[in-house]
């Protein structure tokens, strides 16, 4: 089995995000990038398939800074193999990084996509032109289910947990090759010590691969980007812990909350 | 020339989803605005008694099939690709829920209509419809333009008044027969959740904890503070995720949606996927470090501070009044 997990960068929303001069686009000169969290449940959900399974796990991303580490990570956490697919890949949305991703799983795999689940998360904060999964699975010819968040193999389909609202969940099953886009894996996402990282670092080598933008018929474009100007903000407590204790014990007392 | 405008028609159990009537109200705007009609899909197994609760619709279109029973996101799709060229649709909007998540991108793919996702907002300006998006967590926003007023929209839940597009009675009904292909997802059963554990629906005080409680240790304080103010303790996606806290205590998206007297967040930023499970709460105070947190913006009351400095606090003064009392 090749489980393939697609791990793509996002900024950190912790930090602030700031708007580029040409008022359309993010300034990235002090965005901090991580993976984008559902991607890490979906690496670890692919590497709990292979603990029970058996198979290889592949993660792929497209070259970016710092992304080695990621990568390297991903490899002392379980994954077999690392690829990274090199080229100017900047503000490429879902529907371009789709083409790209489905361009080399097919070179690579061909014949061999049937023994294949690619699992990636179910979206990101940044798709605005919609997750990048389902057209991965379209590119592939392949069948896809999304908000994923439990995966098993049973007499050679794939058995997935589908979360609807208010905790309902659906049962479907899929045949293989499939693409899933994880929301939450079995487990919490794995921590590795950093020792871990850096002996791999010596020991496997990441795969970097050559691609070259594909053409996009119906790409968005974005004609302004701002912040959201704050509406109905709170009414902001301020002094030390014990006065704000206070406080917001007095509000519950005159609503009798308390 | 314009033309009319789908909406998918989304359920669940046999109930038509509050999600839909959000997107026909907002539908009938953006209808009126651009002088084409507005259509309801409708699709699935026994689904036509949906009909009578659309009267908003100009026309109701109705698949009806024994195999669209939880039908998967590409056969969906398959079916408005065949309405959207049918009926020389140009505009199809689309719950941006869980049940719906998947069909947007697969439907752009065969029609080459662009997608927008995460849309909150939609204005009209001159002969074009201006989608604003919010992105990156609810922290940065985007306008969007359709070329043509073309193209299929996501709509984020929340976002548009859902009794706008309430109106009982029917439209006329025109059921389309599409041929089905051998479906490639299955549904095989629901599956309901666990019961037997605190139900945070019906709890008037919650206190709840997000990223912010650090570790599985620290929820005994929450648990210890709700026991005080005799509520219950929810939480956050990323904490349940964690395992700190079982499914039952999720808020949000995929969790429960609660509407309590007080909600009590304390280092939660207040994602979108979190504010759909609770905004309608009557009081909401939050307490997160980042004073930008986007929690702040639908909290009534809120205090940038560490938790753990303000918990203790509370703990004592909440213990303080109740042995006044």
């Amino acid at each position: 089995m090749n489980w393939v997990v697609i791990l793509k960068m996002v900024p950190d929303t912790v930090e602030e995000l700031m708007v580029a001069e040409d008022g359309r686009s993010l300034d990235t000169q002090w965005l901090r990038m991580i993976v984008s969290e559902p991607d890490e449940h979906a690496l670890e959900e692919a590497i709990l398939l292979k603990e029970r399974c058996g198979g290889t796990v592949t993660a792929i991303t497209l070259e970016a800074p710092e992304v080695d580490e990621i990568l390297y990570t991903a490899l002392a956490r379980g994954a077999d193999r690392a690829v990274k697919i090199s080229g100017e890949w900047t503000g490429l949305r879902s529907t371009a990084t789709a083409q790209i991703f489905s361009t080399y799983i097919k070179d690579w795999l061909g014949q061999n996509l049937s023994e294949t689940l690619v699992l990636t998360g179910s979206q990101a904060i940044d798709d605005l032109e919609g997750e990048m999964a389902p057209y991965l699975a379209h590119h592939l010819g392949t069948p896809y289910v999304g908000v994923v968040s439990g995966v098993r193999l049973e007499e050679g389909k794939v058995i997935i947990m589908k979360e609807f609202a208010g905790g309902l969940r659906g049962e479907f099953e899929l045949s293989l090759p499939a693409v899933l886009g994880i929301q939450s894996a079995e487990k919490p996402p794995r921590y590795v010590p950093v020792a871990k990282v850096r002996s791999i670092m010596k020991s496997v080598k990441i795969d970097t691969v050559e691609s070259s933008l594909p053409e996009i018929p119906a790409s968005l474009s974005v004609e302004k980007m701002y912040k959201p100007e704050i509406a109905g903000r709170a009414e902001m407590l301020a002094g030390t812990p014990e006065e704000i204790a206070k406080r917001i014990v007095e509000i519950l007392a005159e609503r009798g909350l308390i | 020339m314009q033309g009319g405008i789908l909406v998918l028609t989304e359920h669940l159990k046999g109930e038509i989803t509050e999600i839909t009537y959000e997107m026909l109200g907002i539908g009938r705007k953006m209808a009126d605005f651009l002088k084409v009609p507005l259509y309801p899909v409708v699709l699935g197994r026994n689904v036509s008694h949906l009909t009578s609760h659309l009267g908003i619709a100009d026309r109701i279109f109705l698949v009806e099939n024994p195999a669209l029973d939880m039908p998967s996101p590409n056969v969906v799709a398959s079916i408005l690709k065949n309405v959207v060229k049918e009926k020389q649709i140009s505009l199809v909007t689309i719950g941006g829920t869980n049940l719906s998540m998947g069909i947007g991108p697969k439907l752009s793919a065969f029609t080459a209509f662009p997608f927008i996702n995460f849309c909150k907002n939609i204005t009209f300006a001159d002969t074009s419809i201006l989608f604003t998006s919010q992105l990156f967590g609810g922290k940065i926003l985007t306008d969007t333009r359709l070329p043509n007023n073309r193209g299929i929209i996501s709509i984020l839940p929340g976002s548009f008044p859902a009794n706008a597009g309430k109106v009982e009675g029917s439209a006329s009904v025109e059921r389309l027969e599409i041929p089905l292909g051998e479906p490639e997802v299955i549904f095989r059963k629901f599956i309901e959740p666990e019961a037997g554990d605190v139900d945070i629906t019906r709890q008037g005080i919650l206190v709840a904890v997000g990223r912010g409680i650090q570790n599985q240790e620290n929820i005994s304080l929450a648990e210890e503070l709700a026991g005080i103010l005799r509520g219950a303790v929810c939480a956050s996606r990323p904490v349940v995720d964690q395992g700190w806290l079982p499914l039952t205590r999720q808020v949000g998206k995929s969790g429960m949606t609660v509407k309590p007297k007080l909600y009590l967040a304390l280092g939660i930023s207040g994602a979108p996927e979190h504010q759909e499970g609770m905004r309608n709460s009557q009081l909401i105070i939050a307490v997160n470090t980042d004073p930008k947190a986007p929690i702040f913006d639908i909290a009534h009351y809120g205090a940038a501070m560490d938790i753990f400095e303000v918990i203790p606090a509370l703990i004592e003064e909440a213990r303080k009044r109740k042995g006044a009392g």
